[in-house]
């Protein structure tokens, strides 16, 4: 073994060099054995003919290459050209006796003498060989993607740049009703937008009789309406989108087929016994796993293969492959008994499994066929484009869904297909077969019937397997489904704690919002109160000095004030003459007496009223003014005892003057007291922050300064301005919005 | 065509505009035409055609597309014009600039909203069109003194049903009168001093109930409907439906001298011998607000119509301003030297009329708070009383005086004077009636006074011809609409405005929680520049240029701000 390992590699070297294919181990000791041979022959064969002296020759030159291989070290020999001969060997040549690497210039030299040469291509080498210009490495990866990336952005930016005019419009927009108008954006016939036209001339009047009587369209339309729905279904993108699909599709199922039938083609029993070991392996794996995920599921799986198996069995198509019935056959030899129980079992099985009466035999083949049909094909794929059809998936615009859900066949129910494929193709056999019987009806019946149950026999096996799958398929199906469904329900779940805890957030952040609301009155409050402490303490020393300052500033105010005695009700009237003189006047007793006292009062106390009222006003205005706070301390600072006056520098420095309140209602008008309080009932209904857009007071102010109400407008007006609230309608946007806007660009 | 001399005149190397595809429809009409009008002036009908087609032609290329079909165009071309005057009238307030920053989203809502208004305005102005109904005055011959007209002329002159509105009730058992119309001018109420109570429709004489409450009546009042009103008795007040069945007695409201209703509140206002100014919300029954004006004895009292403000005339000469809302008055005016006797407010609540026992009736301007016109009546007047179409009424012992145009021009002489039987205690215009009703101590006087009452009604706020079942209606449309008494304020439109103390209250919380001022500008530091151009100099022109611009867009801002009217 060692000898044969040596020479394996001997021999790999050998391949490196020259290309013999040499293929197994058995193959190169046959070779040796075969030069040994041819050793012996050469040595027969040297007294041989002069003809085959070139064979000879080449055969040696090979024996020698062949010994000097088995010399262990890698030896080339060299090529002698000792004599000039006709015949030289290729194999001799090699590159290490040359000058170096080769050149461009050494392999055009040539080009130049040849004339078979273009003389373009030579222009061009020639061109090639003066520019020395290295050609730049080509980009990185990196470089490339993002250059990609860049290019898919743009492209990307400037179809949805597209909606832009329209956002704006929707944002700027009062009010947006939903679902929003599809009105198409294309061209329209003139038609449509000329609607005051009508008909003139008496030629047109007839022109339109006729139509109007033959119910044809009285404009021109440039699309039947069939073609309009198409065209409001689909873009031209989009249709060949699709198209590209269901070609994909179509291709694919093609393929499909084709592969099925060179599978099925196959005569090899191993090789299809092969498969369908495979395939029941993999159903075991599968089932196995099945059991560990979900028992019950494999329970019910375990259930259904049982079923099947007893089905079968009593469909009785196994007529001698049981246990029983082979044990029969081997005692069939021997026992008289048994061959008949054998023969019985035979009959049985023929006139179990003959076929019944063909019309039944068709249906049920087409049935069968129907079914096949139904599994195989993706319903749409092989349609016949309608146009006027309202249940055509063409004119219904559907795109995403059906591909969708093709795939997802593809992916759970590849098994189920398989076998409705294989279905499909027995199916179309069977048909052959019928056609043969319409042909061939005078053939015996014996023979069809073998061939019947050969087909069934093979038919049995797939008909296991396919039982198996589509089981397999169907609970693969459910279990997707219900994969699904547990999704949504999680995802249910998800959202409704995500609400939940939004929720929780909310009343958090509410509460939060509470606390902090509290918080704020609470330090409002203690601001109030830390006012009126501030207010309230350097009240009090003041006090004492008060009265002075007071009737000082009563003096400068005086002197200040406009407002005099002589100012208030001076208003000169107009004496009235009234034709009639009142008889009667007030001429209840009691009365008469208080008005008389009221009469004296009037007389002598005139000025007293408007003096009160002047006090009055004084007073109220004294209230508003803010107190000027003194902090000086007597005696601080100082030298002396009681009853010092701190000095005047020092009591100006200590008053703390604060800002003089915003002049009053009331400055000008000499008789009249207006309050100053704010009116805090209204204010909770005022609004208090300015809302977004405005800038200023004034700008909200005149904005809602009209009133939209009924009660002050006319009906117009109310109908005009006062939106009804809008009916949100199910959005019937969804692919129909992006063809119209597609459409038009 | 014209003729051939006109033609080589005309002649210019402007070819002449073709004229328009002759259709074979249209020639045969032209030839009839042609051959029934040939006897007549051919030129002169060809020179119109012509004319015409031209005409045509313009108006065709005028309005691009829009073919006319025949006839004359038309002369008055888009909406009909309103007139500006009157455009004035529903004139809500100043226009406002829009920002001139490039701010599309507050120019949006500025210019949609003043489309809106402008929109309301100019409707309102259009349909004012449809009041056509005109208030007509009394007409002296000449050196004829209207107030010398009396009644029974003025009853003989007129047409039936409104001579029939001049009546007299004689009543003078329970002594003197005072009353109250209802809301729609249908029903009258009357309540005697010595405790007579009765509700009439007036205009049909139909008496609704009579009754005697055994007790001085101090003030009768509707409330919002004809089924409902309120007696201010001796001690209490009590509230009587129209068949005179006692609903309420009120004990919280004692010693009511007057009262008012508020339609729109639902509020009754009441002013006591106390001094206390009490609300009672009507609609729920509940009392609104008691403020103790500390004023004493309260029996002057009325409401401006405008914004249900309560005047109270005070014997110290003063009228004040109350709201349910403020414990202390609005406002307090000094009207009159001696006590005020009567108090009233006309209807757009632009001016207050009071007499006072200096026997003077002054003018106020009521939103200004000043002082319009002052006149001397020789006895003084102890009543008074507006109507809608601002005619006043001033009761001067046993005579009524009826005064036009009060405010605007000063009055020498009343427009009407009637002398009824006994002292005048109650002054009442009908509304939507040419009627003023004299309550006085021998019973009840109506008096006819043309042009008193507003001839054009609301139907929808207070119809005089309703029937019940659209009273029902509007009783649940006005509880629907019922103000708050929290709204009643002098100024009706301060709800629209911003809060302005609370927003910077607002503001400056937010910048104490922040730590900054998120609405203050940041203040310009001149950007540093290379080359000397940061010199001192430099750098002060640069503040100064931005100072400038900011001042300017500042003082823009309060010039819009001030443009508006201050009230």
């Amino acid at each position: 073994m060692a000898r044969v390992s040596r020479k394996n590699g001997n021999k790999n070297k050998l391949k490196g060099r020259c290309s013999v294919p040499l293929v197994g181990l058995g193959d190169q000791q046959l070779l040796y054995e075969e030069e040994e041979v041819s050793i012996d022959r050469v040595e027969e064969d040297i007294i041989s003919s002069e003809e085959d002296e070139v064979e000879h020759e080449r055969k040696r030159q090979k024996l020698l290459e062949g010994i000097s291989t088995l010399g262990g070290k890698r030896k080339r020999a060299q090529g002698e050209r000792s004599e000039a001969a006709v015949h030289m060997s290729e194999f001799s040549v090699n590159t290490d006796g040359g000058p170096g690497k080769v050149k461009l210039s050494d392999l055009i030299g040539s080009l130049e003498k040849s004339p078979a040469v273009p003389a373009k291509s030579r222009q061009q080498l020639k061109n090639l060989q003066r520019i020395k210009k290295t050609i730049n490495s080509p980009l990185s990866k990196e470089e490339t993607e993002r250059i990609q990336r860049d290019m898919a952005f743009q492209k990307a930016a400037s179809e949805v740049s597209r909606w832009d005019s329209i956002i704006t419009q929707n944002q700027r927009a009062e009010q947006l009703l939903f679902p929003l108008s599809q009105e198409p954006a294309g061209p329209r016939p003139v038609e449509r937008l000329v609607a005051g036209w009508n008909v003139q001339t008496p030629l047109e009047q007839e022109i339109f009789a006729l139509l109007s009587a033959n119910k044809q369209p009285f404009t021109d339309p440039i699309l039947t309406p069939a073609e309009e729905a198409s065209v409001r279904a689909m873009s031209l993108e989009e249709a060949k989108i699709r198209r590209a699909e269901l070609q994909k599709a179509r291709a694919l199922q093609s393929y499909y087929e084709a592969k099925a039938r060179r599978d099925r083609k196959i005569k090899s029993k191993k090789y299809h016994k092969v498969q369908i070991k495979a395939k029941r392996k993999e159903f075991l794996k599968h089932f196995e796993q099945m059991a560990k995920t979900d028992p019950a599921a494999a329970l019910q799986e375990l259930n259904k293969m049982e079923l099947a198996r007893m089905q079968e069995r009593m469909s009785l198509k196994h007529q001698n492959s049981s246990k029983w019935a082979k044990s029969k056959a081997i005692m069939a030899k021997y026992d008289e008994e048994a061959r008949k129980a054998m023969q019985q079992q035979l009959e049985m099985n023929r006139q179990l499994t003959q076929k019944l009466v063909t019309p039944l035999n068709d249906d049920y083949e087409q049935e069968e066929g129907d079914a096949g049909e139904t599994d195989l094909l993706l319903d749409f794929v092989n349609d016949a484009v309608d146009g006027r059809d309202a249940s055509n998936p063409w004119m219904k615009g559907k795109l995403t869904e059906e591909p969708t859900q093709k795939q997802l066949n593809d992916m759970t129910t590849e098994a189920a297909q398989v076998v409705s494929t294989v279905a499909a193709e027995e199916e179309e056999l069977e048909a052959e077969e019928t056609e043969e019987e319409a042909l061939l009806r005078e053939f015996d019946s014996n023979r069809r019937l073998h061939q019947a149950q050969e087909s069934d026999i093979a038919g049995g096996v797939f008909l296991e397997e396919m039982t198996e799958d589509r089981a397999a398929a169907e609970d693969s199906e459910a279990s997707d489904c219900l994969s699904e469904f547990t999704i949504t329900s999680r995802g249910r779940e998800k959202s409704f704690k995500d609400t939940e805890v939004f929720n929780c957030a909310d009343f958090t952040d509410g509460s939060a919002q509470l606390d902090e609301r509290l918080v704020r009155i609470r330090t409002v409050e203690d601001l109030e109160l830390l006012h009126h402490d501030s207010s309230a303490e350097p009240r009090h020393p003041p006090t004492a000095k008060d009265p002075p300052s007071e009737e000082k500033h009563m003096g400068k105010s005086k002197k200040k004030k406009g407002i005099e005695l002589k100012e208030v009700l001076t208003k000169e009237t107009n004496v009235i003459k009234v034709p009639l003189t009142p008889t009667v006047t007030d001429s209840d007793d009691a009365e008469s007496k208080l008005d008389q006292r009221e009469l004296i009062k009037e007389a002598f106390a005139g000025d007293d009223v408007i003096s009160s009222f002047l006090k009055d006003k004084r007073r109220q205005e004294d209230e508003g003014k803010p107190k000027v706070i003194d902090l000086t301390l007597p005696g601080w600072g100082e030298w002396g005892g009681m009853g010092l006056k701190p000095p005047k520098r020092k009591r100006k420095r200590f008053r703390v003057k604060s800002a003089p309140p915003p002049p009053r209602k009331d400055q000008h008008l000499p008789s009249v007291i207006i309050s100053e309080k704010r009116n805090t009932s209204l204010s909770l209904h005022q609004v208090h922050s300015l809302p977004f857009p405005f800038e200023d007071h004034g700008q909200f102010e005149s904005c809602i300064r009209s009133p939209l109400g009924r009660t002050w407008n006319t009906e117009e007006t109310v109908k005009k301005w006062c939106h009804q609230t809008p009916e949100f309608g199910s959005p019937s946007w969804g692919p129909s919005l992006v063809p119209w806007l597609r459409r038009n660009c | 065509m014209a003729s051939p001399g006109e033609a080589d005149v005309n002649v210019s190397h402007v070819e002449k505009k073709k004229k328009p595809p002759a259709r074979y429809w249209q020639e045969p009409q032209d030839r009839e035409r042609g051959g029934n009008k040939d006897g007549g002036r051919p030129e002169q009908q060809e020179k119109q055609q012509t004319h015409k087609a031209k005409k045509r032609k313009r108006d065709e290329q005028s309005r691009d597309g829009k073919k006319v079909i025949s006839g004359k165009s038309d002369p008055f071309l888009g909406p009909a014009p309103v007139p500006k005057d009157k455009l004035q009238k529903f004139k809500r307030q100043d226009k406002i600039q829009k920002p001139r920053r490039p701010h599309y989203r507050l120019k949006d809502i500025i210019t949609r909203s003043e489309a809106a208004s402008e929109m309301a305005q100019k409707q309102a102005a259009r349909f004012d069109l449809l009041l056509p109904e005109d208030a007509g005055f009394l007409e002296g011959d000449e050196d004829e003194d209207t107030c010398m007209i009396s009644q029974e002329d003025i009853a003989d002159a007129v047409d039936i049903t409104s001579g029939a509105k001049y009546f007299n009730l004689k009543l003078s058992q329970f002594g003197p009168y005072r009353l109250d119309y209802s809301r729609t001018g249908r029903h009258l109420l009357l309540g005697g001093r010595r405790g007579h109570v009765a509700c009439v429709d007036w205009q049909s004489k139909q008496l609704m109930c009579e009754i005697n409450v055994m007790e001085s009546i101090n003030d009768v009042k509707w409330l919002h409907t004809e089924h409902m009103y309120a007696v201010a008795q001796k001690k209490w007040l009590y509230i009587y439906d129209s068949n005179g069945i006692e609903l309420h007695c009120i004990r919280t409201f004692n010693d009511i001298l007057r009262m008012q209703f508020l339609p729109y509140h639902f509020l009754l206002a009441t002013a006591s011998a106390t001094g206390f100014l009490q609300y009672l919300d009507v609609s729920v029954g509940k009392e609104v607000a008691a403020i103790s004006t500390k004023t004493g004895r309260l029996d002057v009292m009325c409401q401006n119509p405008h914004n249900a403000v309560v005047h109270l005339g005070h014997p110290n000469g003063t009228v004040t301003l109350w709201s349910p809302n403020q414990k202390e008055a609005l406002v307090k005016m000094l009207c009159h030297q001696g006590g005020v006797r009567s108090v009233a407010v006309d209807k757009t609540g632009t001016y207050m009329i009071t007499s006072g026992m200096d026997k003077k009736m002054k003018v106020f301007d009521v939103r200004a708070f000043k002082p319009l016109r002052s006149y001397f009546l020789p006895a003084g007047a102890s009543c008074l009383s507006l109507s809608q179409r601002g005619l006043l009424s001033a009761a001067t012992g046993d005579i009524v005086q009826v005064y036009r145009d009060v405010w605007s021009t000063p009055v020498t002489k009343p427009y009407m004077a009637h002398r009824v039987r006994g002292l005048v205690w109650g002054l009442h215009f009908c509304p939507f009636e040419d009627v003023l009703g004299v309550g006085h101590g021998e019973g009840f006087t109506s008096m006819l006074v043309p042009g008193a009452g507003e001839p054009n009604f609301d139907g929808l706020d207070a119809n005089p011809y309703r029937s019940a079942k659209q009273r029902q209606e509007w009783e649940v449309k006005a509880l629907l609409e019922k103000i708050q008494p929290e709204l009643i304020t002098l100024d009706p439109t301060e709800l629209a405005q911003v809060d302005r103390t609370t927003f910077e209250q607002r503001h400056r919380d937010r910048v104490e929680a922040l730590g900054f001022d998120p609405l203050a500008k940041e203040k310009f530091v001149p950007k540093f520049k290379k080359k000397g151009r940061s010199s001192a100099g430099g750098v002060e022109r640069r503040k100064k240029q931005v100072a400038h611009e900011d001042q300017r867009v500042s003082s823009y801002f309060q010039g819009s701000r001030q443009r508006r009217p201050l009230r």
